[in-house]
């Protein structure tokens, strides 16, 4: 038998499997095996690669060859060429969005080339569903070494050292968190791994757990190891029935190979891990919420203390951690604290994923040092804006998160420095908004949404943001007034001192950012009753502008109740009569000519 | 299988009955399994009539309004029978950005559905999740098992118009 010379990591991940990753490897596959090259070709199946703008993409090993956008067509001219002949195909390479200049190598591409990678080193380079080769890549060595080698107070000592915070989003210490744990008494303790993932805009553990399910399962058998769990459960989002497949394998796999069950690796530790699944509620990622929901009620959160640390699942010390949190821990035991905490600013160390989406070029999954700008991250690493456009802001960190404009665009990842500038860091989703894009429109999106997964607990929370909601519903329509600004200043206020838990707590940041940086968009809103950026229906007249009309009929066409006339060489008109203010003419308008 | 009374219902089988009392069951001695009973019987009826939430809460020995209390806590949950297709589309924020909200109306407008709610005929339901994380494609929107990308308030319906 032949060896295997070259394997095509094809990526699998959601956004090149709905982009057409199954036709291309049925494709593959057929024209290896007729070109009678199966035996030195493999395909493997990939979790996300991260670069799902340019999908279905494909990374040749080990030449580091990357090829984008394939297409089943053009799989028989790619695979003679290239892995008969041994020429690759220019074609489908990366290209540079402005200079045209094509790119080989995936690690020559700006996308990736800033990036570095340590949760997410495995992405595209191992098959997930596979456990030897997630082990081929030092995998479940950090559990091995935590076990054999290590006594639990040194496990939590080395996580000190690492300085590693909480990713969920609050950014705890998560050394500290496992002390307060490890010390707290009794024989029933619990792991937990937070995959509720709710914000809106954010995909990274999503995409950690379909690409490299194992690095979280070590790390949960790291930390239970730490303060003695014998039990540990995943809270995964229903919505995710990949990730929560490739988690289901890779605890079968690791059990067989006897890294979960009962005496780990010949120690006489003991740990099971069961995944469970939600049922759509953005505040069961919250904490105390997410243990309720487990114990099967109704998923509201408590205040605290008691810690979960002290009382949490089932009354039980219990430590939380976010997905990549726990994917960290391996080789920060594996490779030290030190080694962790060499990268990034004084006070957050290590690596951040985001997930970079909106009106951006390089959409995707990027994993960068700490203490990086925002500005390397959307010019460099995301390419920029599209369609010529204009940036106006960047939204991190959910619904709690804020909106973040040009002039701040050289702070640095970092949690105290986004904070300072009015957003969070949050759990990773940064979401990149053009000219196009109404700020007070988006903080009408973001109280409905919190408005709507307030879970109705306390007052403030539930009463507080519906009206809050109902005020921008107000500005939104045109009908705002000038009091208007004076209240949501002022019911922001109330409602970040007195609300029960973190949703309620930073429930008002959406509002207080967009009125600290946009406060004109709410004035010309209120005071013209005009939206700058032409996005409220309620504010838009449906005409156009004659001087800027180019007679060119896309409005026409497009219309689905044909309320605009228009004939060849003439200017459009719009009927009002027949118009559903449905949008459709300005989408289609290319030259801003209706307002 | 068991000898147990079933109350009467229009959309619930024999055999249906039979998979719920397997669920029941199965996790009748697990605490903190009312959400995956839920789960199960929905995935097996489509949805949660109240006669079943009462059973239900029989089989695992609790009060109805607990186990309502639960099932009206979480949006996975339905009490009304959905359509023959389900459409999510995707109310996240980089699919909001990218402007989905031209199409949801689009689509509510062309077939009388609201947010949540299903046609008259039954062809379609209609619900807006939070981020299918996928924003990579944004904006997006979910029929039964198929994931669109780049959906517009013109193609939306193209999309839809293959699903009877
Ligand atoms: C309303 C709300 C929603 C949250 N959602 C998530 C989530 O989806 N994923 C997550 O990891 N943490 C979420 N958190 C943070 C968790 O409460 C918790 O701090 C975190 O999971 C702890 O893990 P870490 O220390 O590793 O970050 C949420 C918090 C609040 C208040
Ligand atoms: S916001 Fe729509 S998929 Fe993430």
């Amino acid at each position: 038998m032949k060896k295997v010379r070259t394997q095509l990591m094809l990526c699998g991940g959601t956004g090149c499997h709905s982009t057409g990753t199954p036709a291309v490897r049925e494709a593959l596959e057929k024209e290896i095996e007729q070109q009678g090259l199966s035996e030195e070709v493999q395909v493997v199946e990939t979790g996300c690669n991260g670069f799902c703008a340019v999908g279905p993409v494909m990374l040749v090993q080990p030449d580091g060859i990357f090829y984008q956008k394939l297409d089943p067509k053009d799989i028989p001219y790619l695979v003679e060429e290239h892995f008969l002949k041994g020429r690759p195909v220019k074609k489908f390479f990366y290209k540079e969005p402005d200079s045209k200049e094509t790119i080989p190598g995936m690690n020559d591409i700006p996308f990736f080339a800033h990036q570095q990678l340590r949760v997410m080193r495995n992405k595209g380079l191992i098959d997930p569903e596979v456990i030897d080769d997630y082990i081929a890549r030092d995998g479940y060595f950090g559990a091995a070494k935590a076990l054999q080698e290590m006594t639990p107070e040194q496990i939590v000592e080395e996580v000190k050292t690492s300085q590693i915070r909480g990713r969920g989003g609050a950014g705890f210490p998560t050394g500290i968190k496992w002390e307060f744990a490890s010390k707290s008494p009794g024989d029933v303790k619990y792991v937990l791994c937070n995959a509720d993932e709710g914000d809106p805009g954010a995909f990274m553990d999503r995409s950690i757990l379909e690409a490299d399910p194992h690095a979280v399962v070590e790390g949960m058998i790291i930390a239970a190891r730490a303060i003695n769990a014998h039990k540990g459960y995943i809270y995964a989002r229903t919505e995710y029935p990949l990730a929560i497949r490739r988690l289901n394998i890779a605890i079968t796999q690791a059990k067989e190979y006897g890294l979960l069950g009962k005496d780990i690796l010949g120690t006489g530790f003991d740990f099971e891990i069961e995944i469970y699944e939600g049922a759509g509620a953005f505040v069961c990622g919250e904490e105390t919420a997410l243990m309720r929901s487990i114990e099967g009620k109704r998923g509201m959160p408590r205040p605290r203390p008691p810690f979960p640390a002290h009382k949490g699942l089932w009354e039980k010390p219990t430590i939380l951690n976010n997905v990549e949190t726990l994917a960290n821990i391996p080789q920060i035991i594996l490779n030290g604290g030190s080694w962790y905490a060499s990268v990034g600013t004084e006070t957050s160390k290590g690596t951040k994923v985001f997930a970079l989406s909106g009106d951006i070029y390089n959409i995707g999954l990027l994993e960068v040092p700490m203490g990086i700008s925002l500005r390397t991250v959307i010019y460099d690493i995301g390419g920029g804006i599209p369609k010529k456009k204009k940036f106006k802001a960047v939204q991190l960190g959910g619904p709690s998160g804020g909106c973040i404009p040009e002039q701040h665009l050289d702070t640095p990842v970092d949690y105290e420095e986004i904070t300072k500038v009015g957003a969070i860091m949050g759990s990773g989703g940064m979401i990149v908004m053009d000219e196009n894009t109404c700020m007070v429109d988006m903080a009408r999106f973001f109280m409905d949404f919190i408005q709507d997964e307030s879970c109705g607990k306390c007052t403030p929370c539930r009463e507080g943001t519906r009206r809050l909601l109902q005020i921008l519903e107000k500005i939104c329509d045109g009908k705002g007034e000038p009091s208007d600004l004076e209240s949501l200043d002022k019911l922001s206020a109330i409602i970040k001192d007195s609300a029960l838990c973190g949703l309620g707590l930073t429930a008002p940041n959406p509002v207080l950012s967009t009125l600290r940086y946009f406060r004109d968009e709410y004035e010309a809103h209120i005071y013209e009753k005009r939206c700058p950026a032409k996005r409220c229906a309620a504010l838009l007249k449906f005409e156009v502008d004659p001087e800027l009309c180019t007679k060119c009929g896309a409005c026409f066409r497009h219309c689905p109740t044909e309320a605009v006339i228009w004939k060849k060489k003439e200017i459009a008109v719009i009927d009002k009569e027949k118009c559903i203010k449905c949008m459709t003419c300005f989408e289609k308008c290319k030259f801003g000519s209706i307002f | 299988m068991s000898n147990k009374i079933h109350p009467q219902h229009p959309d619930i089988t024999v055999d249906m009955w039979e998979k719920i009392d397997e669920t029941i069951a199965a996790n009748r001695s697990k605490p903190g399994s009312v959400i995956t009973v839920l789960r199960e019987c929905q995935n097996v009826v489509n949805y949660l009539p109240v006669e079943l939430i009462d059973y239900i809460s029989q089989g695992l020995n609790l009060s109805s309004s607990d186990v309502f209390g639960v099932a009206s806590f979480y949006s996975l949950f339905s009490f009304e029978p959905k359509g023959r297709h389900l459409i999510k589309v995707c109310m996240g924020t980089a699919c909001y950005v990218k402007g989905i909200k031209e199409a949801i109306d689009r689509t509510c407008n062309t077939y009388q559905i609201k947010e949540g709610g299903t046609s008259e005929d039954r062809r379609f339901s209609l619900e807006a999740v939070r981020c299918l994380g996928a924003c990579g494609l944004a904006p997006v929107a979910v029929v039964d098992q198929d994931i669109y990308g780049s959906i517009s308030s013109s193609n939306i319906l193209e999309i839809l118009e293959r699903y009877e």
